[in-house]
C-alpha cells in the first residue's frame, strides 16, 4: 500500500469567508477526514492558514503571500494510504474544497525512502 | 460481616497487597513463594478463625501471619545459603523482621511497582491481563478462566509462561525512571482499559464477575492517581471514562441477563453518583499539553450520559470520533463514528460511508447496516441483521439480533 498526499488548492486565497461559512467548511472537512480515518486509511494531515503567510523569492525578496502574482494557494494537505492512485483519487473527490469553483485537489504519491525515488 | 463472607472479602482486598510486598522483597525469582505464602496465610486464617472466631482486626492479623511466614521462609533460605555458599553469610545472616514492611505506604508503592512490572511490553496483553487479575486483583484461576471463557489449564499455563517471562526478561519490581515513565504508563493504561473492556463487553454471562472486572480496573487506576508521579491528565481521563461507562451498569443488562441497547435503556437506572465522579475526573484531566485518546473517549462517554437526544450531542460525538480515529483506528470506533454520522448528518450519508468500511467479518458491522437501512430499505435491513445473526458469537448477541429480525418481519409482513 502506498501513501498519497492530497493537496487542497484554493483558486483565490484572498476571498474572505464569514465565520459561519468557515464553521461549515470546518465541519465538512472534519467529516471528510473522519470518513477516511474510519476506513483506516488516514496517515496525517496539516491545515495551512492564510494568516501570516509569506513567500520568499529570488534574492530573498519576502512578500506577503502567496497572494497576488501566484493565483492559487494551498489550504492544507492530508496524507492517506491507498492501494492505487485511483483509490486516492476517490478520497480526493470527497474533499469539501471542491465545492468552490476553480478549487482543486492535487493527488501526489509520497516518495518511498528506498533509494530509488 | 459473617465469617464465611469475611475471608473471601479479605482475600480479594488483601491477597494482592501481601503478594506485591513479598514479591518486591523476594524478587520475581521467588514469585511463586510469595503467592504461596499469601495463600497459606488465608488458609491459616480460615482454620484458626473457624475455631477461635475472627480477630478484632482481621487485616492486621493477616499481615502479622504473612510476616511470620515470610520470615520463616527467609530464615530457612538463609540456613541453606550459609551452608552452600558461606561467602555470602555475612549478607544473609541478619534477617531484619522489619524488612517485610506491610505499612500502607509500602503496600501502595509495591502495588504500583508491581503494576508497572506486569504491564511490561515484553509480555503479551493476554498475559498482562491474566497476571493482573491474579496478582493485582486476587482473582481465582476459575474466575479468570470464566472471564476469558476458557478452562483452568489454559489460564494456569498462561500465568506460568507469564511468570517465566518476567524472570527471563529480568524485569524488576521498581518504579520506571523519569525518561521512560510516560511510555511505561501508556502500557499500564492500555492494560487497565483492556481489563475494564473485558468486563464491560465480556462474553461471559456472569454479570457479577463482569462488574468486578470493571471495578478492579477502576481501583487500579485510582492507585495511579493517588501517586504524584502517575497522577497525569491521561490517567484521570481514563478513570473518568470508566466512571461514565460504569454509570450504566444497572441499565444495560435486563433481568434475563440480556443486553439492553443504549436507546432502550431505562435512564432512571443510570447511576448519577458515578456520572458526577466521571465529570470530576474529567475536570482533573485537563491542563496537560497532550490530548490522549482517553480524553476523547471520556468526552464521548460524557455525551453519552446526556439523556436528551439533541443535534448538539450527536454533532459533538461525531467530531470527537473524527479526531479519535485520526489518533488511533479501531473497528469499533469506526462503527460508532458511522452511527453518530447517521444521527448528525442523516442515514443516507451514513449508509454510503458505512458501505465503505467493509468490516465483513464483524457482526456489529452488519448490525449497524441493519440499523441504518431500517425504514429506508427494510429488505436490506433484514438481510444485514440475518448476516449479523450468523456471525454473532455470544448467545446475548444472537438473541439481540433475533429480536431485531422479528421486529422487522412484523413490519414487512404484518
Amino acid at each position: 500500500m502506498d501513501e498519497y498526499a492530497l493537496i487542497m488548492r484554493h483558486e483565490d486565497g484572498t476571498k474572505v469567508a464569514s465565520p459561519e461559512q468557515l464553521q461549515i467548511w470546518m465541519k465538512q472537512t472534519m467529516d471528510w477526514i473522519g470518513g477516511i480515518a474510519a476506513q483506516n486509511k488516514f496517515v496525517s494531515g496539516t491545515g495551512l492558514p492564510f494568516a501570516d503567510a509569506r513567500v520568499v523569492g529570488h534574492n530573498n525578496v519576502v512578500t506577503n503571500g502567496p497572494f497576488g502574482e501566484i493565483k492559487e494557494t494551498i489550504g492544507g494537505f492530508i496524507v492517506v494510504k491507498a492501494d492505487s492512485v485511483d483509490e486516492a483519487v476517490e478520497f480526493a473527490k470527497g474533499c469539501p474544497v471542491l465545492v468552490g469553483d476553480g478549487n482543486t485537489v492535487e493527488v501526489r504519491k509520497i516518495a518511498k525512502r528506498d533509494g530509488v525515488h | 460481616m459473617q465469617q464465611q463472607e469475611l475471608i473471601p472479602h479479605l482475600f480479594r482486598t488483601e491477597y494482592s497487597k501481601i503478594v506485591a510486598v513479598l514479591c518486591r522483597r523476594f524478587g520475581f525469582e521467588q514469585m511463586e513463594t510469595a503467592e504461596d505464602i499469601a495463600s497459606e496465610t488465608f488458609l491459616t486464617a480460615a482454620q484458626s478463625w473457624r475455631l477461635n472466631g475472627a480477630p478484632k482486626n482481621p487485616t492486621a492479623w493477616l499481615y502479622s501471619v504473612a510476616k511470620n511466614k515470610a520470615k520463616n521462609h527467609l530464615q530457612r533460605n538463609t540456613i541453606f545459603e550459609t551452608k552452600v555458599a558461606a561467602e555470602i553469610r555475612n549478607n544473609m545472616s541478619q534477617i531484619d523482621e522489619n524488612e517485610i514492611d506491610l505499612s500502607p505506604q509500602n503496600i501502595k508503592d509495591s502495588q504500583l511497582q508491581m503494576m508497572f512490572a506486569i504491564c511490561h511490553p515484553a509480555l503479551s496483553s493476554e498475559t498482562q491481563i491474566g497476571l493482573s487479575l491474579r496478582i493485582l486483583c486476587g482473582f481465582g484461576i476459575d474466575e479468570i478462566a470464566e472471564a476469558f471463557l476458557t478452562n483452568k489449564e489454559t489460564i494456569n499455563k498462561r500465568l506460568y509462561r507469564g511468570r517465566e517471562k518476567l524472570r527471563q526478561e529480568k524485569i524488576n519490581i521498581e518504579f520506571p525512571g523519569p525518561t521512560e515513565i510516560d511510555q511505561r504508563l501508556e502500557n499500564v493504561l492500555t492494560t487497565i482499559y483492556l481489563l475494564f473492556s473485558e468486563g464491560y463487553y465480556s462474553v461471559s454471562q456472569n454479570n457479577t464477575l463482569r462488574k468486578e472486572l470493571c471495578f478492579e480496573a477502576m481501583r487500579l487506576c485510582h492507585i495511579l492517581i493517588e501517586n504524584e508521579h502517575t497522577n497525569k491528565p491521561q490517567v484521570n481521563a481514563l478513570l473518568s471514562l470508566m466512571y461514565f461507562h460504569a454509570s450504566r451498569f444497572e441499565a444495560r443488562i435486563d433481568k434475563n441477563g440480556d443486553l439492553v441497547l443504549y436507546d432502550e435503556q431505562d435512564t432512571s437506572l443510570w447511576n448519577n453518583e458515578m456520572i458526577s465522579k466521571g465529570a470530576c475526573f474529567l475536570k482533573c484531566a485537563t491542563g496537560g499539553e497532550h490530548l490522549s485518546k482517553y480524553h476523547l473517549e471520556a468526552v464521548i462517554a460524557y455525551w453519552n450520559t446526556q439523556k436528551a437526544d439533541t443535534p448538539e450531542k450527536w454533532e459533538n460525538i461525531l467530531q470527537l470520533y473524527n479526531r479519535l480515529l485520526q489518533i488511533e483506528y479501531s473497528p469499533i470506533a469506526a462503527l460508532n463514528r458511522t452511527y453518530a454520522l447517521s444521527k448528525a448528518n442523516g442515514k443516507q450519508q451514513a449508509i454510503i460511508e458505512a458501505e465503505k468500511l467493509n468490516l465483513v467479518t464483524n457482526h456489529f458491522y452488519f448490525a449497524l447496516l441493519g440499523e441504518l437501512y431500517t425504514d429506508i430499505d427494510n429488505q436490506k435491513a433484514l438481510q444485514n441483521f440475518q448476516k449479523a445473526l450468523s456471525l454473532a458469537k455470544t448467545e446475548t448477541d444472537k438473541r439481540l439480533m433475533s429480536r431485531k429480525i422479528e421486529k422487522l418481519l412484523s413490519v414487512i409482513d404484518p
